[in-house]
């Protein structure tokens, strides 16, 4: 018996999970197809009409993206925004995360074991125990009596605390996904190095970081698809100011105050879904490793 | 003119955001630049202490401030008022507890607890097995996959409009759920109106993405199950059904129930969903979305909080024991 696996393979398994993916595939399908619809045609039949009644066009895509309407920008604009917010809210926290996991993982020090666990466990923190004190920070700094401890530094209605925010969220999974790789690089190669008279920092640069690339790219997949996806802190430390709302602030405000014009909502809809799925698609293999590395974020 | 003004102010926006992020971004790169080439300038009794602070005090100053004093703060401020001027003890807990409308929206949250996780997991794992069956999964994974790249605002646009019906009787459903009642003899609704029905569907849209998740961490954990195990089932003549049943569930049991909490926890806060379909509306709310209206909508941080604390509480047993399974699992290899 050469392969146990293969000799198992049925056809009607096969046959049954193709069925399965064609379903689980069709909802966006139909999105997809919506989106090149024009706008008579999407409310008077059903997208699956296509197939034999073609009629396709781009005004949809071009409306939604460059047209504005009063006070509200084109949806151009929220795609900078999420750029603007995902880029930093990924390098930021990676940064961070990756120096703490090389200090608790090679650090001498009494209790790096308690820290690390502790780090781990903050997950049990729900985002939702943050928002308030967080947000009362942000806007109005920490005083205790009339003394203050941190100013409030004026940064509501700008990118920063959404930033921040993230960063803090993100860090205890960052921290608990590169301190696994981090802790298991060859112990002779960092002492070898720490024998020759390399300190802390010096191994960190020349050795660590360029052999952590592949944990570090996993990471950011998975913080770059959290971020880009996010609505929840966009929206409470966004403060509700248009200039600085991404795409899913903007595309769930369109759902609740122009819920009938589809033409707009499935192009929009599209815009926002096309850079995570490409990212995913092209990066696959390292997002299922972090996947299966630790559990889903906290 | 206006349009060319507009697009213009459009243009200098765009570029000042730019600016602005290429700065962020440099400014970064430029302290830590800084810190680095500074530390390795110092001699090994400053690095001593240094290292500590580099290495190690940003991270744990950014998780002090970020999660663990507000999960303080937050448990605080749900035993006083609405502004957090003056204590009123459990007062906002007896609230979450005898309205009516947290009540069903703690109903909810139940419902979605116990439907989802089972429904994500049952499929994922049938997928899984029918996969590992396959001489060629790649594509059938890749398409059950791939929702979890799509954000659930995204998910709840593509769901909303395969629910979607049309109220004139005289025009074709547009929504594929519709048409496909009418094909089947049904009459379509308006689905997302009708409790609890509604709910169920809310679920179906978390199920479409979570299943993604199941199918890939149960997928792994078969193929690690020993060829020579599924070997000895098939000479003892143990069928499909049998070996899955007697075989390869037992052997995956621990990763199953990882997979089920993991899934619990997202069900317990799932938010952008009810946000984006229904906005809590006709009776879909859940705690994530009530404690969110409460704080940043009724402006009321002591029900929030109270609301946010009766989450932690829900998710609590839930990471612990996955923490355990964890710990457990990793000491098992050494």
């Amino acid at each position: 018996m050469k392969n146990v696996r293969t000799h198992l393979s049925s056809p009607w398994a096969s046959f049954a999970a193709i069925v399965l993916a064609l379903i689980w595939t069709i909802p966006t399908l139909g999105l997809f197809v919506t989106s090149f619809r024009p706008s008579k045609g999407i409310n008077t039949s059903g997208w699956w009409t296509v197939f034999t009644n073609p009629e396709f066009t781009f005004t949809n895509y071009s409306r939604v993206l460059f047209e504005g309407r009063g006070a509200t920008p084109p949806l151009s604009q929220y795609f900078l925004n999420t750029f603007a917010i995902v880029i930093p809210s990924t390098i930021i926290p990676i940064t961070i995360a990756i120096f703490a996991a090389y200090a608790i993982a090679w650090f001498d020090f009494k209790g790096r074991n308690i820290l690390f666990f502790l780090i781990f466990a903050l997950q049990v923190i729900p985002l939702q125990m943050s928002l308030i004190p967080l947000l009362q920070l942000f806007s109005g700094g920490l005083h205790i009596g009339t003394v203050t401890i941190i100013p409030s530094f004026g940064i509501t209605g700008t990118f920063i605390p959404i930033w921040i925010a993230h960063t803090m969220f993100g860090l205890p999974l960052a921290i608990f996904l590169l301190h696994n790789f981090i802790a298991q690089l060859p112990r002779e190669l960092i002492e070898a190095a720490r024998v020759d008279g390399a300190d802390h920092f010096k191994v960190f640069r020349q050795i660590v970081l360029p052999l952590s690339i592949p944990a570090i790219a996993s990471f950011a997949i998975f913080q770059f698809l959290w971020t880009w996806n996010d609505l929840l802190v966009a929206l409470t430390f966004g403060g509700g100011k248009r200039e600085i709302a991404p795409l899913m602030v903007r595309l769930a405000e369109m759902t609740g105050t122009r819920g009938g014009d589809w033409e707009l909502l499935t192009a929009g809809a599209f815009v926002a879904i096309i850079v995570p799925v490409a990212v995913f698609f092209a990066l696959q293999r390292y997002f299922v490793r972090g996947l299966l590395a630790g559990s889903v974020k906290g | 003119m206006i349009e060319i003004a507009a697009r213009q102010s459009q243009l200098e926006q765009a570029i000042s955001k730019l600016t602005g992020l290429g700065l962020t971004i440099a400014i970064f790169a430029l302290l830590v630049f800084i810190a680095f080439s500074f530390s390795e300038r110092t001699g090994e009794k400053v690095q001593r202490y240094l290292k500590y602070l580099i290495f190690l005090f940003p991270a744990i100053a950014f998780l002090f401030i970020g999660l663990v004093a507000p999960a303080f703060r937050t448990i605080y401020l749900s035993f006083k008022d609405a502004r957090g001027d003056s204590f009123i003890g459990w007062e906002n807990y007896h609230w979450a507890f005898t309205q009516p409308e947290i009540l069903e929206v703690l109903k909810n949250t139940g419902i979605w607890m116990i439907v989802a996780p089972i429904a994500s997991t049952g499929f994922g794992l049938t997928i899984a097995v029918l996969t590992d069956r396959m001489r060629r999964p790649g594509l059938v994974k890749s398409l059950i996959f791939m929702p979890m790249a799509i954000s659930f605002v995204g998910a709840g646009i593509i769901w909303k409009f395969v629910y979607q019906f049309q109220p004139n009787e005289k025009s074709p459903e547009i929504g594929l759920l519709s048409q496909i009642a009418e094909w089947l003899g049904f009459i379509p609704s308006n689905w997302l109106l009708v409790t609890p029905f509604n709910t169920l569907l809310l679920i179906v849209v978390f199920v479409w993405i979570q299943t993604g998740f199941a199918m890939v961490v149960l997928s792994a954990a078969i193929k690690a199950i020993p060829d020579e195990i599924l070997e000895a089932s098939m000479l003892d003549g143990a069928g499909g059904w049998k070996r899955l049943s007697r075989v390869t569930v037992p052997m995956i049991r621990g990763t199953v129930i990882v997979v089920l909490s993991t899934i619990t926890i997202g069900a317990l806060k799932v938010f952008d969903i009810i946000r984006t379909m229904t906005g809590g509306n006709f009776k879909t709310s859940v705690i994530a979305n009530e404690m969110y209206n409460q704080s940043f909508r009724a402006l009321n941080y002591g029900t929030g909080s109270a609301l946010a604390v009766i989450l932690f509480f829900g998710i609590l047993p839930l990471v612990v024991y996955n923490v355990w399974h964890l710990k457990r699992e990793q000491s098992d290899r050494i």
